[in-house]
């Protein structure tokens, strides 16, 4: 595709796939080492990965397999790298150890997990949303996770770009959660970020080396390990570890360690927190989706609107941490009967729903798992079914 | 000679000491024949990543000087290709046991080596699973008895040295911690060598491998490495018969190869000089 067309702002205008502007977005944000390897339905990030970074002086690389692709940039954000991969289920699966040691050693990384079918090999090339829960839950023990997610290939773009910026804010493994049908869909992207005047760019500490402590509690609960090579000699281990980076496992230690790994993300919640509304303001039958699941609910509610049912959307941007918060305010106010929960697989995201609203609202879950996008005639139909029941 | 105080000077000694190994272990002989060759070298610690898996020789990273890293079990490897392939000019070590690097990590190992990637590895190779508490490994000889394998060992094990060499490794030499002099020279070809570079070292591990096999004191099992030192040029000559048991050792590869991280920057270079794909954004 060449650049030929530009928007009234000037930047150019493509007609691309969801994968295909993740990785103008990894590139425009400023990532200069990728480390993957080809699975669908994600294969073409990796391969847009490999034609755009060695031009640029960044590093590609296809590794022996998952495991090693996710330990590749995970090294290489040690060293200082913005790095990224990109994977679908069954390289999710395995790369979940090392994402647990990126979260515990507090490196900033970006995952791209277009998801597919499963479990096991399950539909590689169709559509599913059933990754939910592993996004969040994927690795083993106690932690917190930023999982972003989109519904048009421009969202992918701008997605990808803010997975890299809130990965380096919070020093922390961002994963971007797409599903199959945003990854491969075309349509109109415009690169806004081409020029961008602040690729992320990892920071060096302010003090001198004999000062330095990795992971010491900052006022802002925000700590960040300094790269490799430039000074300040420290360890990294995925052990329990004191604010120098050495292995503890004293009782205070360790319940400080679990508390700042989570205070760090939860802390900033606002600013993490990302959806749109739709028609919410009187939505009396809330519905709420995201991805590929939300398109289907916004056809679903101008359906429903045009037959005077006052439906509304919430169509979520950040899936964890889950923006309970916003969704229990926009109900409250709407003062909504009834929530449905959207989904490609057999219930996740209508769980920490369920949580939220407890026995004060109803809950209803719309199901789809046979590797199809939802239709919008589902959603109504079921949202009618269960007013008028 | 090395003045005890210029290898303190590489220890984190204030901090992290005592150590976590067992009396008699042979991976404290290894972690001073490291330090010694890089005073020898002359390389500054800020130039040094230090990349461990998991298992006893893990641990040794917490205990040295460098930009250390003690990352998830087997993985050492693909972690250090990553930091050098994003800080070439760095000197990236990697010290791993026999379990770690050739088993669970046995594909990073091969990979490592056929890309000839400039990383040397210091394979401490006791023959056993020690941290665990003695479980078999892929380099447990047949018939020793381990947890796992309480009626003798039935698997045969690896080489590690012709694995290496063979998968497409650059440099590739066995040693053992009772010539720890000689195995110190080794590691300091390996460090100087470009290219992926192993170093195998037969350590002793008296409390679990000795202990079930009734090998002795770590005294013993040293004298007995001592014994079944052969080295290579002389093994050339013997049958295989008479080598079965024997520890041969010295350099078995040294060849200068295409290196990976140089070879990609000189790609990546020719791509940026004007041969790119016009579609670059």
């Amino acid at each position: 595709m060449t650049l030929n067309r530009k928007s009234p702002r000037g930047n150019p205008l493509l007609f691309i796939q969801g994968n295909e502007a993740c990785v103008y977005g990894a590139i425009h944000a400023g990532c200069n080492f990728f480390a993957g390897y080809p699975i669908t339905p994600s294969t073409e990030i990796t391969e847009g990965m490999s034609v755009n970074l060695p031009g640029i002086g960044g590093t590609f690389m296809q590794m022996e397999d998952e495991i090693a692709s996710i330990a590749a940039i995970i090294g290489a954000s040690a060293a200082g790298a913005v790095s990224m991969t990109a994977t679908s289920g069954p390289g999710f699966s395995l790369m979940q150890e090392n994402i647990g040691y990126a979260y515990m050693v507090q490196l900033p990384i970006v995952i791209i997990n277009v998801q597919r079918g499963g479990p096991s090999t399950g539909l590689p090339t169709m559509l599913s949303q059933a990754d939910t829960m592993q996004a969040r839950w994927g690795t083993h023990g106690d932690y917190t996770a930023i999982v972003l997610t989109a519904s048009s290939v421009q969202e992918a773009y701008n997605v990808t770009i803010r997975a890299f910026q809130i990965a380096d804010r919070f020093s922390t493994p961002v994963i971007v959660l797409l599903d199959e049908l945003i990854g491969h869909m075309r349509e109109k992207v415009e690169l806004t970020m081409i020029n961008n005047k602040n690729p992320v760019r990892r920071k060096l500490p302010e003090v001198p080396p004999e000062w330095y402590f990795p992971y010491k509690n900052t006022l802002d609960m925000v700590s960040h390990p300094a790269p490799f090579g430039e000074g300040f000699r420290y360890n990294i281990t995925g052990l329990i570890h004191d604010k120098a980076g050495f292995p503890s496992s004293v009782e205070h230690e360790v319940i400080n360690r679990m508390e700042f790994l989570r205070n760090k993300i939860m802390q900033h919640c606002q600013e993490i927190w990302d959806y749109r509304e739709f028609y919410t303001e009187d939505a009396k039958y809330l519905i709420i989706a995201y991805g590929s699941a939300a398109r289907a609910a916004r056809g679903a509610i101008e359906t429903l609107r045009n037959m005077r049912i006052k439906g509304g959307l919430i169509e979520l941007k950040t899936v964890w941490p889950f923006p309970y918060l916003p969704i229990s305010k926009i109900a409250e106010k709407a003062k909504s009967k009834i929530i449905f929960v959207a989904e490609n697989n057999m219930g996740q995201l209508v769980h920490p729903v369920n949580e939220i609203f407890s026995n004060s609202v109803k809950v209803f879950n719309i199901n789809r798992f046979d590797g199809h996008a939802i239709d919008p005639y589902e959603i109504v139909d079921m949202v009618k079914e269960n007013i008028y029941a | 000679m090395h003045e005890l105080s210029d290898v303190y000077s590489y220890l984190r000694w204030k901090k992290r000491f005592p150590a976590v190994w067992c009396p008699g272990c042979g991976i404290g002989s290894i972690m001073g024949a490291i330090i010694r060759a890089i005073i020898d070298l002359e390389i500054p610690k800020d130039d040094i990543a230090f990349i461990s898996g998991i298992g006893c020789t893990g641990r040794m990273p917490v205990y040295l000087d460098f930009n250390t890293m003690h990352t998830t079990h087997g993985r050492a490897l693909p972690f250090a290709t990553g930091i050098k392939m994003h800080r070439p000019e760095m000197k990236v070590i990697v010290v791993s046991g026999d379990g770690d690097s050739l088993a669970i990590g046995g594909n990073h190992f091969i990979h490592a080596a056929r890309r000839n990637i400039d990383i040397t590895m210091i394979l401490v190779n006791n023959s056993i699973y020690g941290m665990t508490g003695g479980q078999v490994a892929p380099t447990t000889p047949i018939g020793k008895v381990t947890h796992t394998m309480p009626y003798g060992n039935y698997e045969p094990p690896f080489n590690p040295v012709e694995l290496a060499v063979s998968a497409g490794g650059s440099f590739a030499a066995r040693g053992t911690v009772f010539s720890i002099l000689q195995t110190t020279g080794y590691i300091k070809k390996a460090i100087k060598h470009p290219g992926f570079a192993l170093v195998e070292i037969i350590s002793q591990c008296p409390v679990q491998y000795g202990r079930m096999n009734n090998l002795g004191s770590a005294r013993d099992m040293l004298l007995m490495q001592k014994k079944n030192s052969v080295p290579i040029k002389k093994a050339k000559e013997m049958s295989e018969e008479d080598l079965d048991g024997k520890i041969i050792t010295g350099i078995f590869k040294e060849e200068i190869k295409t290196e990976y991280s140089s070879a990609y920057r000189n790609f990546a270079k020719e791509i940026r000089d004007g041969t790119g794909r016009e579609d670059s954004p």
